[in-house]
């Protein structure tokens, strides 16, 4: 959900991004990273764990931890937590350690 | 205890009013620090030199009761939000509280509103009397109650709903 | 390969400040970050900080971090900024490989000062992997950075200050706070951050912990125990709590990855928060040309890590031949400021941290 009113910052509202994910078109704004626009969007499963197929989601959003990655635009291991939301990128859970 | 939980006992939090309650007749700042940390804006925004720290900025503020006027500059100023005016007036048998508040929606003057002590403990129902939200204040809100006398040293905020 | 006179790799305020001085004194700087805004983590401080005036108390970090990137803003002839560019490594000739989308480039430099800052600490609970278990970071990104609500029910996991200023930060987010869970018998942090979030209705338990995580796809309720006093749960205390967001507050760990792929002496300090680099009292690390600021040589706060960023940009300018008017003055000063910000109650760790690498503080 986003924030529309907030005591100390200013949100104001943004131009809307269209992203494809797993088949369907979210929306996120100009600004967003690819996870914070998912999200927003309700979904907080990123990918799975590579041995024991458990959801997987962020967890220090800044890059840091490579808990976020994602295939985006067909290309595995992405930093979703830092990597800015394009106009139409195509983005999908990682199963595995993504062939290169 | 304040160490386990964040919420000062009132054997504490009593130290910090004056002694004779006759003094608290005009404003007074209420200053609720009690850790040394580095930090010392309450003592240089006083522009009455009420609030003393010194060189070392982790001494406690010390307040002169006698040089504060209550404006409230310190108030809004803390950043840990540590410091409230408070006021008795003993004809209408009212406390008064100024306090900082930086949440939205603001309350509104004249409404009725929540009064709670520092366990977020409902204590009593008090009269916004005015909202000082000045831009020099930087978003830090100052709410003026008014409640019944018997709350003064108890109450500690108003009752925020999420 | 172009060779720079001065790459300061992260642009938060410890990177941001060490450019500010060298710049004034007219070297070039490259400062290179691999977010797209500079500031580091003070992009999300809503709160007004501490310290003295000369370290911006009473203002908050985003106005802190505009004053920071204005200031170096003042010299853009002499600053090159490379933004959304990843430092991947670090090498023993001072060379730096970049990454930045899809380029691969490398830079040497003459002088290198890192200051790549921390990463969050976690801590093992069952089903500790689950979506909705956040670092408490993270969710001050995803709020104040992004405008993202986080969930709507959290439970907080730390008593420090990150954990109890996201508290707070996240109550005026809209977001209800459950509780905040402390181990230890004591809260961690200040007094006066945890007094705010007590009297706002968030309820700190010490000696407290979270044992499991639950929920099929993502969190949806927290189990919850008492610690005894060797810090071990006691059954029968469990009780569950409704929430869908679990915030990680357990501290930082300096990032000091490509300390150690240069080759630089890195050392095991519990107190400083991990593996920091072997630093000198001039903020040198033991490659010549390499120096270290920030929380990447021991977890702090902000306040003093600008200072240690103008102390190691006047360093390195002497260093590099530069004379600067009054810099033994103006050093002289920095590390009073250090020295008061490191005297409380609240900074032992840091400097018991500081006495076990032999620094002088």
């Amino acid at each position: 959900m986003r924030i529309k009113k907030h005591p100390i910052l200013d949100f104001e509202s943004k131009e809307k991004v269209s992203f494809r994910f797993n088949g369907k078109t979210l929306h996120g704004v100009k600004g967003d990273t690819i996870a914070s626009a998912l999200h927003e969007n309700g979904i907080k499963q990123l990918s799975e764990s590579i041995h024991l197929k458990r959801p997987r989601g962020f967890y220090c959003a800044i890059g840091n931890c490579a808990s976020c990655n994602m295939v985006v635009d067909g290309k595995p291991n992405v930093r979703t937590c830092i990597t800015p939301l394009k106009e139409g990128m195509i983005v999908e859970n990682q199963v595995g350690k993504g062939k290169v | 205890m304040i160490e386990k939980n964040g919420i000062a006992a009132i054997e504490l939090y009593k130290q910090e009013f004056p002694e004779d309650e006759n003094t608290l007749l005009n404003p007074k700042a209420i200053i609720e620090c009690y850790k040394e940390i580095p930090c010392n804006p309450c003592e240089t925004s006083c522009p009455f030199d009420a609030i003393h720290i010194g060189e070392d900025i982790n001494a406690r503020p010390r307040i002169d009761f006698d040089k504060c006027t209550g404006c409230g500059i310190c108030a809004y100023r803390c950043p840990g939000l540590a410091i409230s005016i408070r006021a008795l007036d003993k004809k209408s048998g009212k406390a008064e509280m100024k306090f900082p508040y930086e949440f939205i929606p603001r309350p509104t003057k004249g409404q009725m509103i929540n009064i709670v002590d520092r366990g977020g403990q409902k204590l009593t129902q008090g009269k916004v009397l005015n909202v000082i939200d000045k831009p020099r204040q930087n978003k830090t809100a100052l709410i003026h109650v008014e409640m019944d006398k018997k709350y003064l040293y108890d109450a500690a905020t108003v009752e925020v709903i999420i | 390969m172009q060779e720079k006179e001065v790459i300061i790799v992260g642009a938060g305020p410890a990177g941001l400040m060490a450019a500010y001085k060298i710049l004034e004194a007219g070297a070039k700087v490259t400062i290179i970050d691999r977010n797209r805004n500079l500031g580091g983590q003070l992009i999300k401080q809503t709160h007004k900080f501490f310290g003295s005036e000369k370290q911006y108390a009473s203002k908050r970090g985003i106005d802190i971090m505009n004053i920071l990137i204005d200031n170096i803003k003042a010299y853009e002839n002499h600053l090159e900024i490379l933004n959304e560019t990843s430092v991947v490594g670090m090498y023993k000739d001072k060379v730096i490989a970049c990454l930045k989308g899809d380029t691969f480039f490398k830079l040497k430099g003459k002088t290198i000062i890192v200051a790549t800052g921390a990463s969050e600490k976690s801590i093992p609970f069952e089903n500790n992997d689950l979506p909705g278990v956040y670092a408490a970071g993270a969710v001050q990104t995803l709020m104040n950075e992004y405008g993202v609500k986080p969930g709507d029910k959290v439970l907080m996991v730390g008593s420090g200050n990150i954990g109890l200023i996201v508290s707070y930060q996240l109550l005026q987010a809209g977001v209800k706070v459950e509780a905040l869970v402390e181990a230890a018998p004591k809260i961690s942090g200040y007094l006066v951050h945890a007094s705010k979030i007590q009297r706002l209705g968030v309820d700190i338990k010490t000696s407290t912990s979270i044992k499991k995580a639950i929920g099929k796809d993502s969190v949806e309720k927290v189990e919850i125990w008492d610690l005894d006093p060797t810090w071990q749960g006691i059954e029968g205390s469990e009780q569950t709590l409704d929430v869908d967001t679990v915030c990680i507050s357990v501290g930082l760990a300096p990032l000091t990855e490509l300390m150690q792929q240069l080759g630089a002496d890195v050392r095991y300090i519990k107190e400083l928060g991990g593996n920091v680099p072997v630093i000198d009292a001039r903020y040198q690390t033991t490659v010549k040309g390499v120096y270290a600021c920030g929380d990447v040589v021991g977890i702090e706060e902000a306040s003093s890590a600008m200072v240690e960023g103008k102390i190691t940009g006047l360093n390195a300018l002497e260093d590099l031949g530069y004379t600067v008017k009054d810099s033994r003055k103006a050093l002289k000063a920095y590390y009073e400021e250090l020295k008061f910000l490191r005297e409380g109650p609240h900074a032992s760790k840091v400097r018991s941290g500081y006495l076990k690498r032999g620094m002088l503080t």
